[in-house]
């Protein structure tokens, strides 16, 4: 390392002067320094590709926000920096978790402690985010989450822990509404349930909420639950279980390995309910529709966002566009999230004016977000006493032709759905 | 439950059980001949898939036409790696050749993110792709064909280790290096080409897999965990043994995954393990 350090030397020196001469020259003016934010991301393992992808949204955010972009109508677009902090730059220091909830906590610590970050964002698997925000909680960090959904995760009473994405529980919800809807408007038929879930702490709750909800939408019953261990090398018997237990429409929590998998395997078994209803974005994404070609379409993606909401909201077009023509692949719900829990830790940290840790919290805690000012099809960003966003709405996507295309809510549907799915090829 | 499920439940463990033999089967072999453990097995597996995906992708070669140009070129990864790295700690301490495999696989892994990224990549309606129907149970055919090719690829080394003289000189030089040197054997030839035969199975397994599975930097991982449980099941070193024990995983897995929980499928896989190595360390065929 003795290059890196020699130009660590130099910059150092560089900087010192710097700092020296601006002190002479204008007095009591301190040059801004950057603010830190540590990103915890799984960034090497079984789901580096979501790491990676989620990471680019973020980098995104922070590039809008540390330089100028004339023509993007959005807050800290047109200024370089964050603007109460004296033009400072939001520097981001990645730190890779592996999917492991120790590695997070142990991470988040080191990032705490010796990297002096004044926020943490994270942390895609719920799992992590469970103990990388206890370690925030107890240093007293602010933590931010955009994509991490257990429902668990915002009733632990923590003071710092911010959730911008609805929770499982909330998204399950839709799921149900969604299936009532279509029930209603086009005679879908849909009575009995499965569920498919991947067995971490995210996919767990999923299927617990959705047991929940049997109550509240008497119509529906269940027809059987089948949790997969992730990393598994083959769905034989659970796609088999399903076979046999004769679904109408199929919940699914999976990542995006499995999703392949579990779509591969449906096909040679002709298993085809009338619907598969997804959350999270597997079973839309780019490697899932390379993956499978044509067998990609129908799949339902309970999304939070689409580029098809770009006629309603020019924003969501244009940082698509970015999105797309920096990282070579489309945006869908989970980078889109995570560049909006950036643009909101950001927002909070230039209204605190300071990187004090209470002042940011309070800041956070007081957001107000209109939807004209981001990219999510949301009625805004406020956060309830748990640190929970209460303004999210959710909407279906369905792979056709092999684009994703937004469904549903129908009023805002660039394409009509299909339902049933067709019978495999 | 019907005939037709079982019958379809058990071809597919077997599909999977061959492909975790045939992978064992290349860790046996080059266990058997030189006492090391090769730690990047995994990721030569995702070496082979990456060839596979990456002729598919650019000339849009089927998995099929590619198995044999993928399983020379897995053959002369393996040469290369006893060569460059295994042979300079063969004199050295146990501890050493085990962190120099250990080593290769981080930095295998580390190297294909950095290269191909960490995306998933499938080969997309290949020849081997789609269903048989055989009196209303539904084969898949990529299972099928990891079954016939795992097969055909062990009967086929079978034969070279235990019916030529190459094998003969292979197994001399795996029983007693020393006095297989004194017959004129060299030895160290003979470790070459147990890297290379023991690679060359994982190409086999890559390619067919590849019908069938996505690739990307720990695939690797998914299999070859089971692989080295099926090496230990069939004891250290024994080729029957890797192959009995990977079919006995296969089978284990699904039937479980159906009957008890899928969520469960692997815990009798690790208590067969656990209870074959209380009850009979060397496993189930290895030579006490």
């Amino acid at each position: 390392m003795p290059r890196n350090r020699s130009v660590f030397l130099k910059r150092g020196v560089v900087a010192a002067v710097a700092v020296a001469m601006a002190g002479l020259a204008a007095g009591a003016a301190v040059a801004a320094d950057p603010v830190r934010v540590g990103a915890l991301y799984p960034l090497s393992g079984q789901v580096a590709k979501s790491g990676e992808d989620t990471l680019n949204g973020i980098r995104l955010a922070i590039d809008i926000v540390n330089n100028t972009h004339a023509g993007l109508k959005m807050p800290f677009a047109a200024g370089a920096g964050l603007p109460a902090l004296g033009g400072a730059k939001i520097e981001l220091i990645a730190a890779d978790h592996q999917g492991s909830p120790e590695i997070g906590a142990a991470e988040a610590e080191r990032l705490i402690v010796q990297r002096k970050v004044a926020a943490l964002i994270g942390a895609f698997h719920s799992s992590v985010a469970a103990t990388s925000s206890q370690v925030a909680e107890r240093m007293g960090v602010p933590y931010i989450s955009g994509e991490s959904e257990a429902t668990t995760l915002t009733e632990r009473g923590y003071r710092w822990f911010f959730r911008t994405t609805p929770s499982s529980r909330t998204q399950a919800r839709d799921f149900f509404t969604f299936l009532r809807d279509i029930n209603k408007s086009q005679n879908a038929g849909v009575q009995t349930i499965a569920v498919v879930h991947e067995n971490t702490l995210w996919g767990q709750e999923f299927a617990k909420s959705v047991e929940g909800y049997f109550k509240d939408f008497s119509e529906f019953k269940p027809a059987i639950v089948v949790g997969y261990q992730q990393g598994t090398s083959d769905v034989t018997s659970e796609v088999q279980k399903l076979i046999a237990a004769k679904p109408d429409a199929v919940f699914h929590a999976s990542y995006d390995a499995e999703a392949i998998l579990f779509a591969r395997t449906y096909k040679q078994f002709n298993f085809s309910p009338k619907g598969v209803l997804a959350i999270g974005a597997a079973f839309g994404s780019n490697a899932f529709r390379d993956a499978l070609g044509g067998d990609a379409n129908y799949f339902f993606v309970r999304e939070h966002w689409s580029r098809d909401l770009a006629g309603r909201n020019p924003l969501i077009g244009q940082v698509g566009q970015m999105y797309r023509e920096r990282y070579g692949k489309d945006m869908d719900g989970t980078p889109a999230r995570a560049f909006t829990a950036m643009m909101v830790l950001a927002d909070a940290i230039n209204r605190a004016g300071s990187t004090d840790p209470e002042k940011i919290r309070a800041a956070l805690a007081a957001t107000r977000i209109a939807p004209s000012d981001m990219i999510m099809p949301w009625e805004g960003i406020q956060f309830d006493p748990t640190g929970q966003n209460t303004l999210t709405r959710g909407i279906f996507v369905q792979t056709l032709d092999g684009a994703p295309k937004m469904t549903w809510p129908a009023d805002q549907a660039a394409i009509k759905l299909v339902w049933p799915r067709p019978a495999w090829r | 439950m019907s005939e037709q499920l079982i019958i379809q439940l058990i071809v597919s463990g077997l599909g999977m059980g061959f492909i975790f033999a045939l992978i064992a089967i290349g860790l046996t072999l080059i266990y058997g001949v030189m006492n090391v453990v090769n730690f990047a097995h995994g990721e030569f597996l995702m070496l082979g898939m990456y060839a596979s995906y990456l002729a598919f992708a650019t000339w849009g070669a089927d998995p099929l036409v590619t198995l044999p140009f993928v399983v020379a070129a897995m053959f002369g990864f393996g040469l290369l790696v006893y060569y460059l790295l295994i042979r300079q700690v063969l004199g050295g301490s146990m501890q050493a050749q085990i962190f120099a495999t250990f080593g290769l696989m981080v930095f295998l892994q580390a190297a294909a993110q950095f290269v191909m990224g960490a995306d998933y990549f499938a080969v997309r309606d290949s020849w081997l792709s789609g269903v048989v129907t055989v009196g209303g149970v539904v084969l898949p055919v990529p299972q099928l064909a990891a079954v016939a090719g795992a097969s055909l690829a062990t009967a086929a080394l079978y034969l070279l280790v235990f019916r030529t003289a190459v094998g003969r000189q292979l197994r001399a030089a795996a029983q007693d290096a020393q006095a297989a040197s004194t017959l004129g054997i060299n030895p160290s030839a003979m470790y070459a080409l147990a890297w290379g035969i023991g690679s060359a199975c994982v190409g086999v397994a890559a390619s067919l897999l590849s019908n069938f599975y996505y690739v990307f930097p720990r695939v690797g991982a998914i299999f070859v965990l089971l692989a080295y449980v099926a090496v230990a099941l069939g004891g250290f070193g024994s080729i029957h043994g890797a192959l009995v024990a990977g079919l006995l995983i296969g089978l284990l897995q699904v039937l479980t995954g159906f009957f008890v929980s899928s969520e469960l499928k692997f815990v009798p896989v690790y208590m067969l393990y656990l209870a074959v190595v209380l009850l009979r360390p060397r496993g189930l065929f290895g030579r006490s």
